[in-house]
Formats: C-alpha cells, sequence, structure tokens
C-alpha cells in the first residue's frame, strides 16, 4: 500500500470545502437575481472609489506588515538563540492571547486607548485615528510574523555564522550578510500572513477607527450587510474577487522574491 | 559587554510580551469589577471605570444563554481541532510521499485558506450552504444545522496549519523508518501509529495547537458561516453591541482563558523541567566518567 | 510519549467533548421557541419565567441590525418563531410576504397597549394585523454640558466647527442620513435622489472636518466617560447614559427627529405559532412589560404598564417625551428599490 493514500481524505475535503466555495463567490459576481449579467461586476470594477479604497488599505496594510517586520524580527532573531525548551515555550506564549476572546480583546483596546492612556498615563489619545486601527492590526497579527521568523531563524545552520566571525566579519556584517539573506524565506511567509489578512480586516478598523478609517474589509462586509439584505451579492462577490486576485498577485511576487523555496508552500 | 547585551535582549522580550498582554491582564483585572450602576443594573459596557472588587460577574456566566455559546466555541474549538490534526496528518504524511508535481499542486491549494482573509472564507462557506440547504429542503430532507456548519468551516481553516507544522518534522524524519517497520511485519497502519508518527509528534502537537487557537480566536469565519442559531463566543459578543445593550462580561472570556493557559503552561513547565533534570544527570554522569 | 500515553490522552480528549456535546445540545421533549432580537433587548428573568409557566425551551438569537435580520428571515435556513424588526423593516417583510398575520384571540393583553401608539403602528402595519409594538424611543442628541454651554436645539450644532473632533454619529445608514436630511428641511423618506445626495455630501464634510468618529454601542462610554461633547443616540441610551453621568443632558432639536417602534412579529416559517403567541400575550402583560422596560431602558408602549412606573421613568422627558415632542416626529417608511440609492450615497460617504 502506497503512503499516497493517506493524503486522500484531505484532497477530497479539499475539493469540497477549500475549492467548491471559491465557485460561489465567481458565480453570484456575475449573477443578479438568478440571471446572468455583468453589471454587478462593472459596478465594481468602473468605480473609482473600489481602487481608491484598494490602494488605501495596501498602504495601511504596508505599514502594519513593515511595523510587524521590525519588531517581530528582532524578537525571533533573539528566540532563534535561547534555548530549545525555553525559546517552545515563548512562542506558545506568542500565541496564548488569542484565546482570550478576538472581540473582547478589542474592546480592551478600545478602553485602554479611550481611557487608560489619556486618564492614567496622561498621553494624548489616539483612539478613532489611523493610528489606533494600526496598532490594532499590529497587536492581532505580530505573532504571525514571529512565528514563521522563529522557524527559520532556528533552522538555520550556525555554522555559516561562524564561519563569517571567523572570516573576520563583524556582527553588522554578518547579519546583513549572512543571516539576512539566509532568512528571506521566513520573511516571505511572515509577510504573506500579515499583509493579506490586514487588508480585509473590518472589525480593527470598526472598533477602534470609529467608521473614519476603513480598509477594503469593511467595504466587502458592507456590501454583504446591507446589499445582500436587497438580494444583490453580486456587488460584493465582485469585491471579493478583486481581492482575490491581488492575494494570487502579491503570492507569486512573493514566491519569486524567495528564491530558496523551491516547491510551493512553505508558509510556516 | 556580553552582560549588556543580555539585558538588551532580555527587555526588549520583556516589552513586547507586555504589548501582547497588556489587554489580556486589562480584561482579567476588568473581569473583577463591579458593573452595578448607581440603580443596581448591571451594565458592562463601562471597562473604562474601576468601580470595586466583586466575583459577581462569574456567577452572571451561568445566567442566561451566555454559557451556550462558551460551550459551543470549546467544543467547536475541541472536535475541530482534533479532526483537523487528524486529516491534516494524515494529508501531511501522504503529501510526503507525492511526486513533485501533484505535492505542488496540493500544497499550493492547501495555502489558500492562509492567505485567503477570513473574510471571503466564511463568504464562500456561507454562499456554499446556503446552496446545499436550498438543495436539501428541495428534496425534502433535513438541512446541514449549525453545529455542523460551524465544524465544517473550522476544520477546513485549521488544517493547512496542521499540515505545515507537520511537513518539516517529516521532512527531518527518515523515509526508511516506515519502510523498516513494514519490512518487519507490520501493516501500514502500525507501521505510520508505532513508527511515523513518534518521530513527528513535536510537528503534531504545534499543528493541534494551531488549529486549536485558530479555531479559538475566529470570528470572522463564524459570524459568515453560521446561522447564528448557535453562536460562537465571539459571535455572541458582537452582536450583543446593539442599541439598548448592556455590554459584555468580561469574564465570559477569562473563564475560558485562564484554566486552559494554566493547563498548558503546567504541561510546559513540567517538560521544561524533566529537560533540565536530564541535562543535570548528564552532566553528573560526565563529571563521574571524567573522574575516574 | 509512549504508545499508551497517546491512546489515555486521546480517550480523555474524546470524554470531555462528548460530555461537551451532550451538555450543549441537551434537549428534551419540551417544545422549542426560536427567538431572534436584537442584543440584550429582553430581561433574561423574563425568558426563565416563560420557560418555567409554559415548560418551553427558548432559543434565544442576537442580531445587530434590521438588515440582518431581513436576510436571516429570508433564507431557506430560517427557524424563527419570533422576530422584534423595526418599523420600516415590517413594511419591507410584509412587502416580501414574510410574516404572518397573528391571532389576536390569542393576546388579550394587546387591550394594554397604547391606543395612541397602535394608531401610529398601523401606519406601517394596516390594522395592527401583523406586529405588536414592544419597544420605541427618539433620536436625539446627547450633549456633555461641562463642554456645550450654549442650549442645543438644533442638528446644525453637530456641524458647528467650534466642536470640532468631539462629535460622534451613529453608524447606520437610515438614521445619519435622516439626520442630514432633517437639518436640511427635507422628509427623512424621501425618495428624491439630488436630495439624498446633498445630505450625503454635508455628511461628507462633516466627516472630514468635524467629526470625532461613526459609533455604536462605544458612543455611550464615551460620552459617560466625557471623551466627547455631543452625540447622536437613541433615547433610550440617552437615558442611561445621563444616569450614569450628570453632566449628561438629552434633546431632541426642534426642527423634528425621527420616532421609531421596533414590533413583535411571528415570521411565515414558524412552527409553533400559537405558542408564539403566547409569548407575545405574556410580553404585553402589563407586570411584565414593566419588569422588561425597567431592564431595557426604552420606553414601553405599554399603558398599563406606565402606570406601574416609578415617576423616576414617567416624568423623565427622555424616556417619555412630551406630545409636544413627538409630534416633531416622523417614522421610518421603507423605501423599496430606492433603498439602494441610500446604500451607494452611504458607501461613498464612508469611502470619502
Amino acid at each position: 500500500m502506497k503512503r499516497k493514500i493517506f493524503a486522500y481524505p484531505y484532497i477530497v475535503w479539499m475539493l469540497l470545502f477549500i475549492l467548491a466555495p471559491m465557485l460561489f463567490i465567481l458565480y453570484y459576481a456575475f449573477n443578479i437575481n438568478g440571471t446572468f449579467t455583468v453589471s454587478g461586476a462593472w459596478a465594481v470594477f468602473s468605480n473609482a472609489d473600489t481602487w481608491s479604497g484598494l490602494w488605501d488599505s495596501v498602504v495601511v496594510s504596508l505599514i502594519t506588515t513593515a511595523l510587524c517586520l521590525l519588531i517581530g524580527y528582532p524578537a525571533a532573531y533573539i528566540l532563534s538563540r535561547m534555548k530549545k525548551s525555553v525559546a517552545g515555550l515563548m512562542s506558545v506564549l506568542l500565541v496564548l492571547p488569542m484565546w482570550m476572546n478576538f472581540v473582547l480583546r478589542t474592546y480592551a483596546w478600545q478602553a485602554i486607548l479611550r481611557d487608560f492612556v489619556p486618564d492614567v498615563l496622561g498621553l494624548p489619545s489616539i483612539m478613532y485615528t489611523q493610528a489606533a486601527v494600526m496598532l490594532g492590526l499590529v497587536y492581532n497579527f505580530l505573532p504571525f510574523m514571529i512565528l514563521p521568523l522563529y522557524t527559520t531563524l532556528s533552522k538555520m545552520d550556525k555554522s555559516y555564522i561562524e564561519a563569517a566571525r571567523d572570516l573576520g566579519a563583524n556582527g553588522f556584517v554578518t547579519f546583513f550578510r549572512v543571516v539576512l539573506p539566509l532568512s528571506v524565506p521566513g520573511i516571505v511567509s511572515g509577510i504573506t500572513m500579515v499583509f493579506i489578512p490586514s487588508i480585509t480586516a473590518f472589525t480593527v478598523p470598526a472598533m477602534l477607527g470609529g467608521g473614519m478609517n476603513e480598509l477594503y474589509g469593511n467595504m466587502i462586509e458592507r456590501a454583504f450587510k446591507m446589499l445582500a439584505s436587497e438580494g444583490n451579492y453580486s456587488y460584493g462577490s465582485s469585491l471579493a474577487i478583486v481581492l482575490f486576485v491581488c492575494v494570487i498577485i502579491s503570492t507569486v511576487i512573493m514566491n519569486r522574491m524567495d528564491k530558496n523555496q523551491k516547491e510551493g508552500g512553505q508558509l510556516w | 559587554m556580553k552582560k549588556f547585551g543580555k539585558i538588551l535582549r532580555g527587555s526588549y522580550l520583556s516589552l513586547l510580551f507586555l504589548f501582547l498582554y497588556i489587554p489580556i491582564i486589562y480584561l482579567i483585572v476588568y473581569s473583577f469589577n463591579d458593573f452595578t450602576t448607581a440603580t443596581g443594573r448591571v451594565v458592562y459596557s463601562n471597562l473604562g471605570r474601576w468601580s470595586g472588587f466583586t466575583l459577581e460577574n462569574y456567577s452572571q456566566i451561568f445566567k442566561g444563554d451566555a454559557l451556550d455559546s462558551i460551550l459551543v466555541t470549546l467544543e467547536l474549538a475541541i472536535v475541530s481541532s482534533i479532526v483537523a490534526t487528524v486529516i491534516g496528518t494524515a494529508a501531511a504524511i501522504g503529501i510526503q510521499s507525492m511526486k513533485r508535481r501533484s505535492r505542488t499542486a496540493v500544497l499550493n491549494v492547501s495555502q489558500l485558506p492562509m492567505v485567503n482573509p477570513d473574510l471571503v472564507t466564511g463568504i464562500t462557506f456561507m454562499m456554499l450552504f446556503a446552496f446545499v440547504n436550498s438543495l436539501l429542503v428541495k428534496m425534502n430532507m433535513e438541512r446541514i444545522g449549525d453545529m455542523t456548519r460551524l465544524l465544517i468551516a473550522h476544520i477546513s481553516f485549521s488544517i493547512p496549519y496542521v499540515i505545515f507544522s507537520v511537513l518539516p518534522r517529516l521532512k527531518q524524519s527518515s523515509d526508511m523508518l516506515y519502510e523498516a517497520a513494514m519490512d518487519l511485519g507490520c501493516t501500514p497502519l502500525q507501521a505510520m501509529w508505532k513508527a511515523v508518527i513518534p518521530d513527528i509528534f513535536p510537528g503534531i502537537t504545534s499543528g493541534f495547537i494551531m488549529a486549536f487557537t485558530m479555531s479559538l480566536d475566529d470570528f470572522v469565519v463564524s459570524y459568515f458561516a453560521g446561522t447564528g442559531e448557535h453562536s460562537t463566543l465571539s459571535v455572541y459578543i458582537y452582536s450583543a453591541a446593539t442599541k439598548g445593550s448592556h455590554g459584555v462580561n468580561p469574564a465570559l472570556a477569562t473563564i475560558i482563558f485562564i484554566p486552559l493557559v494554566a493547563l498548558l503552561l503546567a504541561v510546559n513547565l513540567r517538560n521544561i523541567r524533566k529537560e533540565r533534570n536530564y541535562e543535570i544527570q548528564n552532566k553528573k554522569v560526565k563529571m563521574k566518567n571524567g573522574g575516574k | 510519549m509512549t504508545t499508551k500515553k497517546r491512546i489515555a490522552l486521546l480517550v480523555a480528549l474524546l470524554m470531555v467533548f462528548s460530555c461537551l456535546f451532550t451538555v450543549g445540545c441537551g434537549s428534551d421533549d419540551s417544545k422549542t421557541l426560536n427567538i431572534l432580537n436584537w442584543g440584550d433587548y429582553i430581561d433574561p428573568e423574563l425568558i426563565e419565567q416563560f420557560e418555567e409557566e409554559y415548560n418551553v425551551t427558548i432559543n434565544y438569537s442576537e442580531l445587530p441590525s434590521n438588515e440582518e435580520m431581513l436576510i436571516k428571515l429570508r433564507s431557506s435556513d430560517n427557524i424563527y418563531d419570533l422576530c422584534f424588526p423595526s418599523d420600516y423593516m415590517i413594511e419591507k417583510l410584509l412587502a416580501e410576504d414574510l410574516i404572518a398575520p397573528l391571532n389576536k384571540d390569542n393576546i388579550p393583553n394587546l387591550a394594554n397597549i397604547d391606543a395612541e401608539i397602535m394608531d401610529i403602528a398601523a401606519s406601517f402595519d394596516e390594522g395592527n394585523t401583523y406586529s405588536v409594538p414592544y419597544m420605541w424611543g427618539t433620536v436625539g442628541i446627547l450633549y456633555n454640558t461641562t463642554m456645550v454651554d450654549e442650549p442645543v436645539s438644533s442638528w446644525n450644532i453637530l456641524w458647528d466647527e467650534k466642536y470640532a473632533g468631539q462629535i460622534l454619529m451613529y453608524d447606520s445608514v437610515r438614521d445619519s442620513i435622516a439626520v442630514s436630511l432633517i437639518r436640511l428641511g427635507y422628509d427623512i423618506n424621501t425618495r428624491n435622489a439630488d436630495e439624498v445626495k446633498e445630505a450625503a455630501d454635508e455628511l461628507i464634510w462633516q466627516k472630514q472636518n468635524v467629526l470625532l468618529a461613526y459609533g455604536t454601542d462605544d458612543i455611550k462610554t464615551t460620552m459617560i466617560n466625557g471623551k466627547a461633547a455631543l452625540a447622536v443616540i437613541y433615547s433610550g441610551d440617552a437615558f442611561y447614559c445621563c444616569e450614569e453621568n450628570t453632566d449628561l443632558a438629552y434633546a431632541v432639536p426642534e426642527e423634528g427627529s425621527n420616532i421609531w417602534f421596533d414590533n413583535i412579529v411571528i415570521p411565515k416559517s414558524s412552527d409553533n405559532k400559537e405558542l408564539a403567541e403566547q409569548f407575545i400575550n405574556f410580553l404585553c402583560d402589563a407586570e411584565v412589560a414593566r419588569q422588561n422596560t425597567e431592564y431595557i431602558y426604552y420606553s414601553t408602549p405599554n399603558a398599563e404598564a406606565l402606570k406601574l412606573l416609578d415617576a423616576y421613568f414617567t416624568e423623565n422627558e427622555t424616556y417619555n417625551p412630551s406630545e409636544a415632542i413627538r409630534s416633531r416626529c416622523a417614522i421610518f417608511h421603507d423605501l423599496g428599490d430606492f433603498t439602494d440609492v441610500f446604500n451607494t450615497e452611504w458607501e461613498r460617504l464612508k469611502t470619502s
């Protein structure tokens, strides 16, 4: 018996529950009340608001991703130099906050930014600003940046670093010429895991941004809540397709950047 | 100089963890806050004002319909992560032995739920179930229930995390292990259970923890994929925030968080201590040997 | 870990979740009533009381908006026996033939409902055939008297640059656009696209120049903690806020405003219509309605319950507005296909 068959249950599952649902988005994008039409999709593609909304979200997500990388890389690096068992515990501690309910966590940030920061710390409140949205996004996605980085860094062959040191490179040069290039797969995974999800975050902008600093996700959510009550799924589906195309494009770009990655799907 | 670097590293990590745990600490503290208003009503909205210690919030959990959503959340997290771990581990083993081209194809599709936004995933499930249910209704059959819908959705977005946690372990583990076990007279399942699984167990554990975490943390997918008949805690909390709302009892989240974390840390610390004891013993043995 | 230990772990986990399943899905022979309501929009003690008196299990779900309620009721998955939509949504539900006429013989307590309110309700539900008013209120301005010195009598104050960065609007299409429409002197149910566009333009200016945020539930805490000066709010929420922070006051502007009614209806899909009607009758009981309104803080349409209420409630202008205030308010009507215009303008405003 070949070991391949162990994958068959999953492949069936994948076809039924990962690929098939995608087709529905396609179907609804070109269908209003049971008849084929491109009007819904055209309304999305021809609307300048779609593209400006998408662009604004891309900018916010890029900044969020950059912040996650800047904060996360040193942390992952420190973890990778620790004893295996301690680093393991630390990486568990990284995901543990996610066991506290997501919506309540965001409520807590509301209270912290609105009351704790100005009243107790005496700092200006950033509640309902772009900064608050980014803070919420960085908070939620930081573990998804650190974990793949940590995995890559801890697997790295330490002899490279030693060799560089023996050849007379200082810490600075060693880092930028040896460690950083070798950790590109982790960086790529981290960016993919942060960038796309933050474009579509809709709860954080709604709760911390006060509806003033919305992201593309809010447009999709509204389309499915409001327009769907009018029986129009086409607008929301088309918005989702635009996003999906972006996901594919950025994944392809990311995979190109990561030349070390010889086969698909090494996110973790 | 070395000491200075150590302090710097330590304080960087401490600051990072402080940032990650600020809202957690905040919620735990406020879960003991007395939310009774001047007229004796209990309104949880104001997380920004401390007005005295009480345990009342914890006894409130057991009144009303919030308890149901806590149970749904836990049930979903446990069942979906176990199923996802089983399917995902088997899939990883299968994928590992696939030909290059089909392996790449399967892995690329598996990436979709991880990079695809929750929002789109949730909406596609909403559409899928609406479609299947309308077919079932036409055929006079029972509709797919809310719990099943949520389970399917949660399993689907968790499986990839298991696969990508197990695969690296499999790559390190030797292919010969399985063959050898078979040569020694094991059936394929026995070979799997006795030879391969123990070898990749750390990967399975971390995959399970990720699957469990993703399920517990999910809001968006459940919000769209479910019907609201059985809402998860996140959906319950989000839906409760409307006009006339009395806010959300923070104890609803801490009652899940505190026991789970205590359990996890206990297991982890025990492992660390074991490892240390093992090391100390090793050292002693070495010293003894060296003494001779 | 040894194989034995692994098996033990698995068995333990299986046991844990099988227990959870039996707890979670525990159902006995009693009938089940599926209710779809707004968050915290009923005193949970009353649900328990009804469950005991009638030996039923109540399955209570919550939703944050009328529109989502409509989506749920329209879907083939709909299982609900009772639902609490607002005025204009009833017109829509009627147009789509989604709700059932009530058998008033099963609801004798209907006599407790204020006759005047029944008349208003008849404007969206002719002859009061399909719905029973549940709660009602107005939309107005909640303001902090330590930050706002002048009397608040006009919606114009929400566009005043003096209060830039201290104004909160309500994050809902109809409510926000209505505020802007009234301020411009238009009808809140207008079907003139130019008027809606003008109203949206005003809101865009407001958003870009003076607004702090669009909020929903967070408006209450922000106002109570004194972090904003002015907010658009529902009267019931305002009542609670004023109680928590005595610096706050509520006003319904002179130009007029929106008066709204949330009502109880039975979806056509219900298999327990009689039981649902018994529940409606239960809610219309004077004592029950009194307890419920004291929990929710929204105004009850139940005239008999009003008599039982403390003067604290009945003499409060926010809870029990005078005839003068009521008469300058208008109710929302369903806009039919014209809803699209509102939605498009709202999208333009939100993405601006």
